[in-house]
């Protein structure tokens, strides 16, 4: 029985369509993420491309059926290649008037509504200040609306499951989840088996779950509320074997190929914190991989042991928010002085203080860039979409081991919880890590421990345990080779100079900036980092679909800079920088470039749309045009 | 004392345990340690997924060392008469007894004077900052169980910016050596007054006495759930080295106090317990399985409920004898609260509490045996694809 897929016998017309954007809403303890996650999950095993984001409060469990509590989980599929989540819902699932409330403003008219009528009980609505049921008042008319007693329906086909009433209603995502599997026409095998294998200690759970699924699909099956389905077709996606994830999990194992493909054990430092603590908890799985995870009474104990554990010849890695980057500071500096690798994830969350936990926002990047005392330069990296964390984790590290450096790793809210379709990539594949690690020499020598590599400019790394080799080493200046206490002023600015052009250095190692610019005729060029690059390339593809010339170019190292940047901006009249934050990477574009760089500023806990950045972008190529006109009259 | 080892024979003698930490390691000299990389090309051939092994001891010297081995280069720039340099010629001193690899020691600290230690012991070292140190040295004795991993730390440093390391170090048992320098001020700040300080003491930043009501870092470290407690003296060679190797050989967080003189800003600061005119009133030197007695004999600890205190002569009740290893934290906590904390009477010296309770690195270490044991080696490939995957052909 289990994980049989249900026969199809599908009555209603099917409509073709190339995407859609639903969104799922409902109270915090509702299971709205797993309904989304599930949902995904059948999506994917589909073969539709597709984007997520979750949008969840930072309580864990807000009274019920407040708008605080609500909890949402949008997904963008489609027949081809998307790139973001989708700026607006064609589908909201509202499971209660809270949920319907928070979301309402952002479905366009003509949208489809699914609402819970059951919770739509004059307690719940007075909770969320509607005087009457948005129902009966004509204020959804021009919207779609399926009025679905979802909870009271999930109770009736629950009947001879030997369940109380409240468990009973817990199943009603579930019922959900059918009803919308069978109106995208999804596959329903893998969600039957994904039950089976969740409660399998609990065969009752698992057996209400599994009916009322059934039942939530039966129903749109039978029902005439629903005049068509729908069907968006498998996208053309490159070749290959494909699974779907999320930032998070893409960084946890990007840490881990990275801590196979060097051969040294990978040790994370780290105290829980939203939105990385994922991170620690995937780590925490995989022991049978040589990872060790440390859960440290703070964030500079987490830094702090990792470091520890570098110096042993360990990968060492932290993660953490910002807040805790905050506390990290000092040791990162430490860790600069020390030339040893270190990797720190920045899971950025909205700021200052404590800001919005589960909220998305690009605002560290300068914290990443300036936060220590003294001249302290540390390379950063930063992923664009959920899947390429994998491969940011693993270029992170080579920037680490090649160059005895700490590493920021800016990855974002947006990126940790989002997931996509991830092309597998073959483990052979991926960089080779391996590091020497430095040797007594052979005719006696001294060991210097702060002799520098001349391409790299690194320091050797000398673990303890090699005889011969033992140094101390510390955060007081210390001499250029011998790496002794050393106050000399010529030697400190020597030694300044000399972690700078290091970091400098990293650059010789990273590809030339690519510029995506089809037609080799834009004047406006859009400069992304980081998370805005579903929704900049997005919107680049409006433009041109409209006709559009906009050239777009994304940063995957923000310190240093790829060495054809400047290059590349001043062949280009204008240059946006969409981020979400008040202008960090336009601010050292400016101060570095001298390039009159404009920005497109938002700091919403939310990822841009792409429809808002089409508009930005084509009144930038407007303006262009007007000076254009202006210098040819 | 001093032919003890890092095996713990003398914890092993007493209660039987130490030994049984540390299983059948004895003596296995694995230069590669745990994680294969501590060998010169230990990381060469990327490995993929490491076979964690069980834990070793440090490896064993394979001649002699001596003295010399372990003095640096390094102009020591302490200032002179500090008590430090007592403790570094006892800490080099005892080096060579311990028979481990010298490249297998490392030494870590913080910030403050004591923590400028590193960088005169000829082995590896750290001197990092301030407060932090613990954590710095947790990362690497988990990561590494093959070194012999020493804290060197100060009352500011491990007591006031690093308080919340100290204590989690303690209460997880990390496999760490912390000296604690105790001299009851900050030196290298140019003395304000420290965490351990009197109340009422005039310093720099209290120039009409120091409001603050002061640390006992025993007490303190017994609520954290210390395994392995002493308290010595800068002075007292040979008492110092004695409670020092006992601490080398403790398996787990050892913390010893040391009483340190900061001729500078604060001395004389233990007189009462270093002149000899009039120590042995004060000083009680404590001797697993002996009466709690002062050096002079003259009093004892007489009593069984409640806290303890000094009775003279006369008293009828016998003498509380020490037992270092009794499992409840009582016993030493009284013992580490007994001293006058003004006029040093009393003061109890030597190992107060040696425990044996699992450490935390070779709990996770076992972790990851037993997973390497129940999955296997870790497979990337396997990792990457996990249940759930479809592919898409052509393109």
């Amino acid at each position: 029985m289990a994980g049989e897929a249900i026969e199809d016998k599908r009555a209603a017309p099917v409509e073709r369509i190339g995407s859609v954007v639903i969104r799922i809403a409902g109270d915090s303890g509702d299971g709205m993420q797993l309904t989304g996650d599930r949902f995904t999950a059948e999506t994917a095993a589909y073969g539709n491309d597709l984007s997520t984001l979750p949008n969840f409060p930072a309580e864990i469990r807000a009274p019920a059926g407040t708008l605080p509590g609500v909890s949402a989980f949008q997904l963008h599929f489609a027949d081809h290649d998307i790139l973001t989540p989708g700026d607006a819902p064609d589908v909201l699932v509202a499971m209660n008037p809270a949920a319907l409330k928070a979301n309402l403003k952002d479905v366009p008219r003509g949208a489809t509504i699914i609402v819970n009528t059951d919770e739509f009980t004059p307690r719940a609505l007075t909770k969320v200040g509607y005087a009457a049921s948005p129902l009966e008042t004509g204020e959804l008319d021009a919207y779609r609306v399926h009025a679905v007693a979802l909870t009271s329906s999930t109770v009736k086909a629950l009947e001879g499951h030997a369940l109380t009433r409240k468990e009973a209603e817990r199943a009603k995502n579930m019922y959900a989840l059918g009803l919308l599997s069978w109106l995208y026409n999804r596959p329903t095998e893998r969600t039957l088996q994904f039950l089976e294998r969740k409660f399998a200690g609990r065969p009752q759970i698992a057996a209400a779950n599994r009916t009322a699924f059934l039942a939530g699909w039966s129903f749109g099956e039978t029902t005439e509320e629903f005049a068509v389905s729908y069907e968006v077709a498998p996208a053309a996606l490159p070749g290959g074997r494909y699974r779907n994830i999320s930032g998070n999990l893409a960084l946890a194992y990007g840490l881990i190929a990275a801590s196979q493909r060097s051969g040294l054990p990978l040790f994370l430092g780290s105290y829980p914190i939203t939105p990385a603590s994922d991170i620690l908890h995937e780590l925490s799985k995989h022991k049978n991989f040589g990872v060790r995870t440390f859960q440290a009474e703070d964030e500079i104990a987490g830094i702090g042991a990792a470091l520890g554990a570098a110096f042993g010849g360990a990968l060492g890695v932290t993660t953490t928010s910002g807040p805790g980057v905050a506390l990290k500071s000092e040791t990162v500096g430490l860790a600069v002085s020390l030339e040893l690798p270190l990797i720190i994830c920045d899971i950025q969350r909205g700021g200052p203080s404590t800001g919005l936990p589960t909220k998305t926002e690009q605002a560290d990047l300068l914290q990443a860039m300036f936060g220590r005392n003294g001249e302290a330069p540390v390379p950063i990296v930063a992923p664009r979409s959920p899947a390429d964390c994998f491969d940011a984790a693993l270029e992170a590290a080579r920037i680490a081991l090649t160059y005895r450096t700490p590493v920021f790793l800016l990855s974002d809210g947006y990126l940790a919880n989002g997931s996509e379709p991830w092309r597998i990539p073959d483990v052979e594949s991926l960089p080779d890590l391996r590091v020497q690690f430095a040797v007594p020499s052979e005719d006696g020598e001294p060991f210097l421990p702060y002799q520098r590599d001349p391409e790299t400019l690194a320091r050797p790394w000398a673990v303890p345990g090699t005889a011969g080799l033992e140094h101390r080493i510390g955060g007081i200046e210390k001499a250029d080779g011998t790496g002794e206490i050393s106050y000399d002023p010529a030697n400190h600015d020597l030694m300044v100079r000399a972690r700078a052009a290091k970091v400098e250095r990293v650059a010789d190692t990273v590809a030339p900036l690519d510029v995506d610019d089809p037609g080799g005729d834009a004047r406006v060029l859009v400069l992304g980092w980081g998370s805005t690059f579903g929704p900049v390339a997005a919107a680049c593809r409006k433009v041109r679909a409209r006709g559009g010339a906009v050239a777009h170019a994304h940063l995957r190292h923000l310190n240093p800079f790829p060495r054809n940047l400047g290059e590349v901006l001043r062949g280009y009249e204008k240059v946006l920088i969409p981020e979400m934050n008040l202008g960090q990477l336009a601010l050292l574009i400016r101060a570095k470039y001298l390039v009159d760089a404009v920005g497109y500023n938002k700091v919403r806990g939310l990822p841009f749309t792409s429809a808002e950045l089409t508009e930005v972008i084509q009144g930038l190529i407007g303006d262009t045009a007007a000076v254009k006109g202006l210098g040819d009259a | 004392m001093l032919e003890t080892s890092v095996n713990g024979t003398a914890n092993g003698a007493v209660n039987g345990s130490a030994n049984g930490v540390n299983g059948s390691a004895n003596g296995v000299d694995t230069a590669n340690g745990v994680n294969g990389t501590s060998g010169a090309n230990g990381a060469n051939g990327a490995a993929p997924g490491r076979v964690p092994v069980p834990v070793p001891p440090s490896p064993r010297a394979a001649l002699p060392l001596t003295v010399k081995d372990f003095k640096t280069d390094q102009e020591v720039r302490w200032c002179p008469g500090c008590g430090d340099y007592a403790i570094l010629a006892a800490v080099q001193g005892l080096m060579p007894t311990l028979g481990i690899k010298r490249e297998n020691l490392v030494f870590i600290s913080g910030i403050g004077c004591s923590s400028r230690f590193p960088y005169y012991m000829n082995t590896y070292g750290m001197h990092s900052i301030h407060g932090r140190a613990p954590t710095i040295a947790t990362g690497l004795a988990v990561t590494r169980p093959d070194l012999s991993v020493w804290v060197v730390t100060g009352d500011g440093d491990a007591l006031s910016i690093g308080g919340n390391h100290l204590i989690h170090a303690l209460r997880r048992n990390v496999n760490l050596k912390i000296l604690l320098f105790n001299n009851r001020i900050y030196g290298l700040t140019k003395g304000q007054y420290s965490p351990t300080s009197e109340q009422g003491k005039i310093t720099k930043s209290t120039p009409v006495g120091s409001p603050d009501t002061p640390f006992n870092p025993l007490s303190l470290a017994l609520g954290a759930e210390a395994g392995f407690l002493a308290r010595s003296i800068d002075s007292d060679r040979k008492h110092l080295t004695e409670v020092l190797a006992a601490a080398a050989a403790h398996q787990g967080t050892a913390l010893v106090e040391i009483y340190q003189n900061c001729n500078i800003f604060n001395d004389g600061a233990f007189d009462p317990v270093k002149d000899p005119a009039t120590r042995d009133a004060r000083l009680i030197r404590l001797a697993h399985g002996q009466p709690v007695l002062t050096g002079d004999g003259r009093k004892a600890v007489r009593t069984d409920t409640g806290g303890y205190a000094l009775a003279p002569e006369s008293d009828p009740r016998p003498a509380v004898v020490h037992d270092a290893h009794v499992s409840g934290p009582e016993h030493a906590f009284a013992l580490s609260r007994l001293a006058d904390p003004t006029t040093l009477d009393a003061t109890a010296i030597g190992i107060l509490r040696d425990i044996q309770r699992p450490t935390y690195d070779q709990t996770l270490n076992r972790q990851l045996e037993q997973a390497h044991d129940q999955h296997g080696r870790g497979d990337l490939t396997a990792l990457l694809a996990g249940n759930d995957t479809w592919s898409i052909t052509g393109n």
